[in-house]
């Protein structure tokens, strides 16, 4: 009996360990293939991605069906010390439990359906290698972010998550506005990726550890209890939810996510619909026994997900492009189950998490072709058949103040983005221009000459049109 | 093999291969000869290191060295071994990634020159011999930019400066006896020498007037091994007290963020290149001066890692303006589909230098920023929002140059060859040394443990040297 435990214990570490290398290898192969210039064609890629997703899937399914055969709620796939010398170690582990190994299957089976659509949708797209190459960046970063069994394994599958994110934005690399918004979304995740790692810091030196197992307490999901005074708690959990904030969207960086629809539809699927916007919820739930340590925080948490939530549905509202309109429902649903965690329904905000990526990803991958056939019905039966705000409804609209200030405030996407650029951004970019111009005046009077400018004003006609964080 | 002096020949070979080379009139013989001369270097560089790494001596009998000078002065220790080796890899692919059309702007003589004086300086750890040899390498840029055509003055006032406060201070603490003990006039000037050598506020101009005046492949030699972090090492922390260390903590912290902020908001790639590099540098020497093991491993492998991953990232950009020029970062330009190879080797090597996972940067800001983090919460945080800054500016000038837009050209501007061989073998490194971190994060930990070693040792013969010392009660 004893050997037939081991025995399964082994197999269950071998499949956790295929279930991580299985979107490695896909990396490996397809990211040496852009390094190296190589052009693999289509067909190749599409296999290497079903077998690196079906392997993924069928042994990270394989570890469940023996967690469930033999009752055990945690298992723990040690890699080992990746970095070692006294007074530091960085250990990679995964951590297969209730709340990862559902995360990672979702993971596969969302990504795999992506994948499926994405080699039809992008065929022969100038982009296709490109795409596939940052989409097993995602995968990986996704997984290893699910499965993480450290805070600094889980940094890296957060960094990894958000590099190939904001390169997909800026996938359609003729026009600017990709480009553009893909700077923005990787500001955001910076900050948000700042917060992660200082909260990782903060956490390996308060207890001297940084496994889950040790920061939250030893018992399986969602159990244990964080060995942390209500004020370390504090501050940690605030940059946790600094850095969940900024990945999930949540206020005031929600201005991100429209500017995400820009990349291509799977990757908005995959992005902004199913997997990554989650992201932020799922930290929140593998600290959950960190938050139950301060009232306070739990409180922030909450009435953060329920503004969100709120704001999310008045700019949803006004948003005349499916996509968008798809981008601001999802938030409503991350900040319900965000207020979730907050009050503490671990079960039920995981659950819908799961509900709310899989219809979401329905959603995102019949956008463009709802968009079809709604211009199908418009020709076919006229766009008055089909239902429009009446005119009673709009001059009440009109006619209220507060409707229209609403109105103004939804359109605005509630001005986050607009703050943020004239709070934080304009006032940065006109100091060290300022900075800049007198370090040139410097020099130039030092040196006694006026030094050879690059004309920074009139290179490009379509300037004006830039981002003023671009430029 | 294990018997022979590498490390002088490789020295040796590339001071003549300097005069050698300068006596060639045709400048493709010149390169080829030259390109031959770096490559033989960095392949002695490499033994000398595996020597020193296996803890093989060279041969007991008999030394060039004590033969010439009566001692060993040029040796590898634990802090310089690996970086010998890396410096000779730089000029080597940097002379091997050298556009044919730039072959007569790269002075091959001159850059083996230079390789000369910067390989001894990091093999040397005797003060006079390191100061000379720190002067020394002042020299070649001067020439340079002079060559060029170019105001001298911006360069010649710091280097200038960087050289009477250097001598000024060293001689001042060799005039107290023990540098432990040296008054505060002391060593002010030995602190102001290391800052303004490696660009601290507010004398980091002549680092941007440098890389906008000189050629790029010589500016990025000049800079990317961080010889002043050395000077800081060898000369500063060993023996200053500690109010110095944080003075020259207080001037990184400052610069460190200063320089990271200025890099997003730069429109020129040169300018932009010299701050991400300022901004790093600092980091490098934040994390040194905070003294504690994990600070000074961290912060020895951000060094090795800055050599690499910036040593690439600039090779990119210098690839990037051998086709187009100086590059304005005010507008989009859509290169991707033209070069696709350069812009993932762009990514790689800058995101390498910010610390993305998988690199070589990884780890060592993992180290660093904990390392930090213990001495104080305050470093740590600057040290993260400097990150976080450098990370933000290489990727906007990823999406500036490589996207936005639609670039026609009717000729090829995918990479050579031998750019390709060159910025291939920089990303290899880079990956590899972020995915098997742990042989070179181990012979970093020991440097830093012999560094503090050597601090420890001064400290303890400050306390035997005080006034009174001896009277003390037991």
């Amino acid at each position: 009996m004893g050997e037939h435990m081991l025995d399964l214990g082994i197999l269950k570490t071998w499949l956790g360990v295929v279930v991580i290398a299985a979107p490695t290898t896909l990396l490996a192969l397809l990211g040496a293939a852009a390094l190296l210039g190589w052009r693999l064609s289509e067909r190749v890629i599409t296999r290497c991605v079903h077998a690196a997703v079906g392997s993924g899937l069928l042994a990270a399914l394989a570890v469940l069906i023996i967690m469930l055969a033999d009752g055990s709620r945690h298992v723990d796939v040690q890699i080992g010390d990746w970095v070692k010398i006294p007074h530091y170690h960085f250990s990679v582990s995964f951590v297969f439990d209730r709340l990862s190994v559902p995360l990672a299957i979702l993971s596969f089976v969302l990504s795999g359906t992506i994948a499926a659509f994405a080699a039809r949708y992008l065929h022969r797209e100038g982009g296709f290698n490109r795409f596939f190459t940052l989409y097993a960046l995602f995968l990986l970063g996704m997984v290893a972010a699910s499965l993480a069994g450290t805070i600094e394994t889980l940094f890296a599958g957060w960094e990894l998550v958000g590099l190939s994110s904001a390169l997909l934005v800026g996938y359609y690399q003729d026009r600017p506005a990709p480009a553009r918004n893909g700077i923005w979304v990787w500001v955001i995740y910076r900050v948000s990726d700042a917060a992660l790692l200082l909260a990782a810091v903060v956490l390996h030196h308060l207890t001297g550890e940084g496994d889950f197992a040790q920061l939250c307490g030893h018992g399986p999901w969602p159990g244990g209890t964080a060995s942390l005074t209500a004020g370390q708690a504090l501050i940690v959990g605030l940059l946790l939810l600094l850095a969940a904030a900024g990945k999930s969207g949540l206020a005031p960086f929600s201005g991100w996510l429209p500017r995400a629809m820009e990349g291509p539809t799977p990757s908005s699927a995959i992005f902004y619909g199913a997997l990554s916007v989650h992201l932020g919820a799922f930290l929140l739930l593998r600290v959950s026994p960190i938050l139950e340590c301060s009232m306070w925080l739990s409180a922030a948490i909450v009435i953060l997900g329920l503004t969100t939530a709120v704001l999310a549905v008045l700019v949803g509202r006004v948003q005349t492009d499916i996509k968008s309109a798809l981008c601001y429902a999802s938030l409503v649903q991350v900040g319900i189950i965000v207020a979730e965690i907050g009050l503490g329904f671990r079960y039920l905000a995981l659950v819908h998490l799961l509900g709310h990526a899989c219809l979401r990803t329905l959603q995102f991958l019949r956008a463009p072709t709802l968009l079809h056939d709604h211009l199908q019905q418009v020709n076919a039966i006229g766009a008055d058949a089909l239902g429009s705000a009446s005119d009673g409804q709009t001059t009440r609209l009109r006619s209220s103040r507060l409707h229209l200030w609403l109105y103004r405030f939804a359109l605005e996407r509630a001005y986050f983005d607009a703050l943020l650029l004239a709070w934080v951004v304009e006032p940065c970019r006109r100091l060290f221009r300022c900075c800049d111009a007198l370090e040139r005046r410097w020099t130039d009077w030092l040196a006694g000459t006026r030094a050879a400018q690059l004309d920074i004003t009139a290179v490009d006609p379509a300037g004006k049109h830039e981002d003023r964080l671009a430029s | 093999m294990i018997e022979f002096p590498w490390l002088e020949v490789s020295l040796i070979l590339a001071a003549l291969g300097a005069v050698s080379v300068g006596c060639l009139r045709s400048p493709g013989r010149a390169y080829g000869w030259g390109l031959a001369i770096t490559a033989a270097v960095f392949a002695c560089t490499v033994p000398a290191w595996l020597q020193h790494y296996l803890g093989l001596k060279t041969s007991p009998h008999w030394s060039i060295q004590e033969a010439l000078f009566g001692t060993i002065i040029f040796q590898l220790d634990e802090l310089s071994a690996p970086l010998v080796p890396a410096v000779a890899l730089l000029h080597f692919l940097t002379a091997l990634a050298t556009a044919r059309t730039k072959m007569r702007r790269f002075s091959l003589s001159w850059s083996l020159a230079s390789e000369s004086i910067r390989l001894a300086t990091f093999s040397c750890a005797t003060p006079w011999v390191l100061i000379g040899l720190l002067i020394a390498c002042a020299i070649p840029p001067f020439v340079e930019l002079r060559n060029r055509g170019k105001s001298t003055v911006v360069y010649r006032l710091h280097m200038g400066l960087f050289v009477a406060l250097l001598i000024i201070g060293w001689a001042a603490v060799e005039a107290a006896g023990n540098p432990a003990v040296a008054p505060s006039w002391a060593v002010i000037p030995l602190m102001a020498a290391v800052l303004i050598r490696c660009g601290a506020i507010p004398a980091h101009c002549w680092l941007t007037d440098w890389f906008e005046n000189a050629s790029f492949g010589n500016a990025l030699l000049f800079v990317a091994p961080l010889t002043g972090v050395y000077a800081a090492l060898r000369l500063v922390i060993p023996s200053s007290p500690d109010w110095v260390l944080l003075g020259i903590v207080s001037f990184s912290q400052a610069t460190a963020i200063y320089a990271a902020a200025m890099a997003v908001f730069q429109v020129e790639a040169r300018r932009f290149f010299a701050y991400l590099f300022l901004s790093h540098a600092s980091l490098v020497l934040l994390g040194l001066e905070l003294h504690t093991p994990l600070s000074l491993t961290g912060a020895l492998c951000l060094w090795f890692s800055t050599i690499l991953s910036l040593g690439g990232f600039g090779l990119t950009l210098r690839a990037l303006e051998g086709r187009f020029g100086r590059l304005s970062l005010a507008r989009h330009r859509g290169l991707y589909d033209h070069s696709p190879t350069l812009a993932v080797c762009f990514l790689l090597t800058g995101l390498g230098s910010v610390g993305f996972p998988g690199t070589l940067g990884f780890i060592s800001t993992e180290l660093l920023v904990d390392g930090a983090s213990s001495a104080s919460p305050v470093v740590g945080l600057v040290m993260v929002s400097a990150a976080a800054l450098n990370g933000i500016a290489v990727l906007r000038v990823y999406f500036l140059l490589f996207a936005g837009a639609r670039h026609t050209s009717t000729v090829s501007l995918e990479m050579g060859v031998r750019e390709r061989m060159a910025l291939l073998a920089l990303a290899a490194l880079v990956l590899c040394g972020g995915l098997f971190p742990q042989p070179g994060i181990a012979t970093r930990y020991k440097a830093a443990e012999e560094l503090l070693q050597q601090r420890h040792r001064h400290e303890v013969s400050d306390l035997a040297d005080r006034p009174g010392a001896g009277n003390q009660p037991g």
